[in-house]
């Protein structure tokens, strides 16, 4: 027998489903009424006394297919008529061991890793990394790749946060949203490609700086986006904000407190809309955000709405934050001059031997790192996100773990979710706004 | 330090020879990066997260687990004795915006602890996530499954030992 033969007796897997309502314990049934519920099983049983038997309860699958689970999320919802009144989410279809792969990769090849995880804002996780590579390098990269980072990462915000106003119109049948999302979205990625080379995934954040200076002319690609976008928002409010039907159909749907905010992990938009005004980038702030002039959105009902609501004024807010950019943005080096962690310019590489087998050393073996472990986390559109990295001193982390917003954020479901009407699942999972790559990594 | 010496003032080489460990709840503390970490055993961990919560770390942002089977000499707080697992938790305290993270040995003999659930429903993921690809068992927790992996997959993939796949790769020209 193996050792992992052996570890598997030792574990004891049960089925992922949803379990039918006579076999799940009593405190587990009352947990639908309330995320921070603590209750003994001997209460709930007396609790549960009090209600009236549901025998008329039916557990029914939605997706991993379903068009609205935005990719291969696939919820069992047991519902009673079309009440829903418990919701598991079940996850694991986009699984690829990316925290495996990324033991294998040089530091300098994390970033093509991770980038691949939340793919509506890839710039986020490639900084977690970079940043947490850094503080075990103990390196401080110069001013300008700090706001060049600053910068594109909130455009990234913006690109995101447009996604999420695509899907969301999608998601509750105002197609022509879908369109207007997509629309300027796809300009947002147009400066994005401009400066990174890809639409997505761009591997443009890298330990020790970025990978390439702002290209000529960066500057009118932001303003033309500048210019173009406050009009384009301000038909989004009259195609939806001020729509009767938009707000009938998300306003006081699937409300959460802060404390369950805060008992089950949940950060960024969805925390926020609570009313706790909890934004990393404010109350600790990384890159340049201590410099720059930007107000925290915050929301007052928790509801469908009020996330909605708080990701098209982010969007607003982070506009603010590129025009900031754009006048603060100081001269120098896009990358650290540390010869250790830097390869050297490709015009050295031609005339110089030693700098050709330096950068032959530096992409084929990587740079060591100091043995030590650290987390940095920052804001991305989806609450925390934040990345651990344990070395032993060689050139490839021996672990890389990523605390995923959505992944946690998912958790809120069965709470959002409970005595909800089914079609207002779509809703609220689209609110939640969800990237199953980062779920399952 | 020679043995003689020890041997002398054995009291005065105790003193000396005691390391210097800071305490933080009464748990030995060190600083990693500017980052606060407390070491906790498996006995003492589920008390002092309540102390943790009545003291506002309200949120447990992030728990995982470490294989430490080919690193199993790295720097732990002086008293804390290595062991093959390790579960990190971090915590948050939103009031004075301090971070907090635990690290915790666990065997690989008897790869359990217990669950943080009760006080921090948020970690209901994070363990079993942890517990699939570590097969450390979460005592307490309501539903302890695997939640990345399929349910009848064999095996702890991020564990050191958990072969992975590969596909061979195969040059056409070699053979001619």
């Amino acid at each position: 027998m193996t050792a992992i033969e052996e570890n598997v007796h030792q574990t004891s897997e049960g089925a992922q489903e949803i379990l039918p309502r006579d076999v799940v314990s009593a405190a587990q049934r009352l947990r639908e009424l309330g995320a921070v519920l603590r209750i003994s099983e001997a209460e709930a049983l007396e609790a549960e006394l009090e209600r009236a038997p549901d025998d008329e309860t039916m557990i029914i699958n939605m997706g991993p297919q379903h068009p609205s689970t935005h990719g291969v999320l696939r919820l069992m919802l047991e519902l009673q008529g079309e009440t829903v009144l418990r919701c598991k989410p079940i996850i694991g279809y986009l699984h690829t061991g990316m925290e495996r792969t990324g033991e294998d990769l040089t530091y300098l090849q994390g970033p093509t890793n991770v980038t691949r995880m939340d793919y509506a804002s890839p710039l986020f996780t490639e900084l977690a990394f970079s940043l947490t590579v850094e503080k075990l390098l103990e390196i401080e990269v110069p001013e300008r790749a700090v706001w060049i980072r600053t910068l594109m990462t909130e455009m990234n915000r913006i690109s995101s946060h447009l996604l999420f106003m695509a899907t969301n119109g999608m998601d509750l049948g105002a197609v022509s949203m879908m369109l207007y999302g997509w629309r300027e979205r796809e300009e947002a990625l147009r400066f994005l490609q401009e400066v990174t080379g890809l639409r997505m995934n761009h591997n443009y954040i890298r330990p020790g700086g970025v990978a390439a200076d702002l290209p000529d002319g960066w500057r009118d690609g932001v303003l033309r986006l500048l210019d173009m976008l406050p009009d384009r928002l301000a038909e989004y409010d009259t195609l939806l904000t001020q729509q009767p039907i938009w707000r009938e159909r998300l306003q006081g749907v699937g409300v959460i407190t802060s404390e369950e905010c805060l008992a089950l992990g949940i950060t960024g938009p969805i925390l926020r809309s609570t009313g706790y005004a909890w934004d990393l980038r404010r109350e600790m702030p990384y890159l340049a955000f201590d410099q720059l002039d930007f107000d925290v959105v915050v929301g007052s009902y928790g509801d469908c709405f009020d996330r909605y609501a708080i990701r098209l004024a982010e969007i607003h807010e982070s506009m603010k934050i590129v025009r900031q950019c754009l006048e603060k943005m100081p001269k120098g080096d896009y990358r650290i001059q540390d010869k250790k962690v830097t390869p050297p310019p490709r015009a050295r590489i031609d005339e110089s031997m030693e700098a050709l087998i330096h950068h032959f050393k530096i992409f084929t073996e990587g740079f060591k790192v100091p043995e030590g472990e650290a987390y940095v986390p920052i804001e991305s559109p989806r609450g925390e996100l934040g990345c651990y990295i344990v070395s032993d001193g060689s050139s490839t982390p021996y672990r890389m773990h990523v605390r995923a917003p959505s992944f946690v954020n998912l958790q809120s479901l069965p709470h959002l979710m409970h005595g909800s009407l089914v079609a207002d699942a779509v809703a609220i999972i689209s609110s939640v706004d969800p990237i199953l790559g980062e779920v399952d990594r | 330090m020679s043995d003689g010496g020890a041997v002398e003032n054995g009291e005065a080489q105790e003193v000396i020879a005691e390391p210097v460990v800071e305490l933080l709840y009464d748990m030995p503390k060190t600083i990693s990066h500017g980052q606060t970490v407390l070491h906790p055993t498996r006995e003492n961990y589920a008390s002092l997260l309540k102390k943790l919560h009545d003291d506002g770390y309200l949120m447990i942002v992030d728990l995982c687990g470490v294989d430490y089977l080919k690193h199993f000499d790295r720097e732990i707080a002086p008293g804390i004795q290595a062991e093959r697992f390790e579960v990190v938790v971090n915590l948050i305290n939103h009031r004075e915006r301090s971070r907090l993270r635990l690290r915790i040995q666990v065997p690989e003999t008897d790869p359990v602890m217990p669950s943080a659930y009760d006080l921090y429903p948020g970690t209901e993921a994070m363990e079993r996530e942890t517990f699939d690809m570590f097969g450390i068992v979460f005592e307490g927790h309501p539903d302890l499954t695997r939640i990345l992996m399929p349910e009848d997959w064999v095996g702890h993939p991020l564990r050191k030992d958990y072969d992975v796949g590969r596909i061979p790769v195969q040059f056409k020209a070699a053979n001619r």
